[in-house]
């Protein structure tokens, strides 16, 4: 293995821990297995892409992609706790719907962004790292990026609304015995989780220089693998952080499907691999499928 | 103070198995009445307990606090204003959440719960004191995850935060009936002596007749959707076991 690709595999980790934070926040405290993910992550991609098209600042264009990446999230909790429909059922139609929404939004179902567009890894803060490889850019704003994400959300869940939003998935009956509507509280989650998503898509977005209709394809199996590897990792180790562990999670698994690559399987194997790792992680971790379900 | 008024509730309506649970059954409880409910399985005492927290819908009839109809309330409104220990010691507290965490949410409840602090650590000395008033040393273990204490202290810690901010209202469901003899003695001596400080009207359903004929200051039995005797103050003194259980048996092989 070359340095190159040890680089580019840690810094998609970085990136794709975004993915795997929203997931943390639905799937472990929330207790809900939120499908809205697949399609969530390519919104955030095809907002980003569309407004750097157009000229948008980077950074704007990535507050564009988290606002609706929200809006999904919402749509999902509203299906679910309104209109009573099962979580899963729930995820499914708004990745469904989000499916046409994001070519509606991106306009084509592929939408390159031009070598002189500005991004967060050329432009604004990245500008103070001078003259370095565009790989390291990635990695240094990833890195910076990914860090601040995290230490927000810690401090988030240790504010009231947090501590609310974690008793939810671990007593909801406790919840309305404290006079609050559990629906809100749920909503609200759904709605942070998939902002972190769609903002996930965004930073893809830049790096890869494109939006892909089909680039949301198996991210829910990438957070779910992620969540699943850090927290039964860490789970003998009460200090580490959730956040922290679904970080290291994420580098892992990204390491992990990078090295099987390696093998010499053909490019398009590449989600065959995510599923079958995934299937791997849930056997050695002792939760199987029917528990990711109905857990 | 609570007032139950003209209930009707159909379980199962327009099936071969409807049963018809209360037919216009009204009941009143006065303000600071500590109210204990017996009656065998089946008998209505849960379902009162769930129609005046909205739990479950009715079919005709109103619930009324201080003179104020909830009906239109959601469940969670109600609990604003009402406080309710489970069977299952699981229910009253977050079990991945630690003691303080849990008794920090408890003590929000009314107020918004928006980015401040969770924890306020000017608390904690007060959380402390009332946990030593258990009396089972808890008051060391704050930073304990909930979980992983016994289902007796858990529901020790349940009540606590039931009743840590101020009541119109506590509701006990069979909160003892999950705990082993002596826990359950203990957890109902906490709850009296909580209920008497607190001055608290409350209402206790329990399948534990000495609770009933001990504890409270007056006792329904209910059987099949109707109260069959409903003794208060100097009338429930005089009421010994075993007129109590004369009756339970009576009903019981109905």
């Amino acid at each position: 293995m070359n340095l190159d690709l040890i680089v580019s595999t840690i810094t998609q980790g970085l990136i794709y821990a975004l993915v795997a934070f929203g997931v943390y926040i639905t799937y472990t405290i929330l207790d809900f297995p939120d499908l809205s993910v697949d399609g969530s992550f390519p919104l955030g991609a095809a907002v980003t892409a569309v407004l750097l098209v157009q000229g948008v600042n980077p950074w704007a264009a990535l507050a564009a992609a988290i606002a609706a990446g929200i809006l999904a999230g919402l749509a999902t909790g509203v299906i679910h706790v309104v209109f009573h429909v099962r979580n899963l059922l729930a995820g499914i139609i708004t990745q469904t719907a989000l499916f046409s929404i994001n070519l509606m939004v991106a306009g084509a179902s592929n939408v390159p962004i031009g070598r002189g567009t500005d991004t967060i890894f050329t432009s604004g803060p990245a500008a103070l790292l001078g003259d370095a490889s565009l790989s390291t850019r990635r990695l240094v704003v990833s890195l910076v990026l990914v860090v601040v994400v995290k230490l927000v959300l810690d401090a988030y869940f240790r504010t009231k609304s947090g501590l609310l939003l974690r008793a939810v998935g671990d007593n909801s009956t406790l919840v309305t015995a404290l006079g609050k509507n559990m629906g809100n509280v749920k909503i609200l989650g759904l709605a942070l989780s998939n902002g972190l998503v769609a903002l996930a898509g965004g930073v893809v977005c830049q790096a890869d220089k494109s939006f892909t209709a089909t680039m949301g394809t198996g991210q829910v199996v990438f957070g779910l693998a992620s969540v699943i590897i850090g927290i039964s990792l860490f789970r003998k180790l009460s200090f580490v952080k959730g956040t922290t562990a679904v970080l290291v999670g994420s580098i892992l698994y990204k390491a992990c499907i990078q090295a099987a690559m390696q093998l010499g399987f053909d490019p398009f194997m590449l989600k065959f691999i995510t599923a079958a790792l995934f299937l791997l992680v849930l056997i050695v971790s002792g939760r199987k499928g029917e528990e990711i379900i109905h857990a | 103070m609570l007032e139950v008024r003209d209930i009707t509730k159909t379980y199962n309506a327009g099936t071969v198995t409807e049963t018809r649970l209360f037919e216009h059954f009204s009941l009143s409880v006065e303000e600071g009445q500590f109210v204990s409910i017996v009656g065998s399985n089946g008998s209505g005492k849960t379902s009162l307990l769930n129609i005046i927290c909205g739990s479950i819908p009715v079919d005709g009839g109103d619930v009324l606090v201080a003179g104020e109809s909830i009906s239109r309330l959601k469940d969670y409104q109600r609990y604003a204003t009402m406080g309710r220990v489970y069977q299952n010691p699981a229910l009253g507290t977050c079990p991945n959440l630690t003691m303080l965490e849990n008794l920090s949410l408890a003590d929000n409840k009314g107020k918004s719960f928006g980015l401040g602090r969770g924890v306020n650590k000017k608390r904690i000395d007060f959380y402390r004191s009332e946990l030593a008033g258990l009396g089972l040393g808890l008051e060391d273990k704050l930073h304990i995850k909930m979980g992983s204490l016994s289902g007796g202290q858990r529901q020790a810690v349940a009540l606590l935060m039931a009743t840590m901010t101020p009541l119109k209202f506590l509701i006990l469901d069979e909160h003892t009936a999950a705990l082993d003899p002596k826990t359950a003695d203990i957890i109902m001596e906490l709850t009296d002596r909580v209920v008497r400080e607190k001055q608290l009207t409350a209402m206790m359903v329990t399948h534990n007749l000495r609770y009933a004929v001990e504890y409270g200051d007056r006792i329904l039995m209910m059987s099949q959707g109707h109260v069959v005797m409903d003794k208060a103050g100097e009338e429930k003194r005089n009421t010994s076991m075993d007129d109590i259980l004369a009756l339970f048996n009576q009903i019981s092989l109905q």
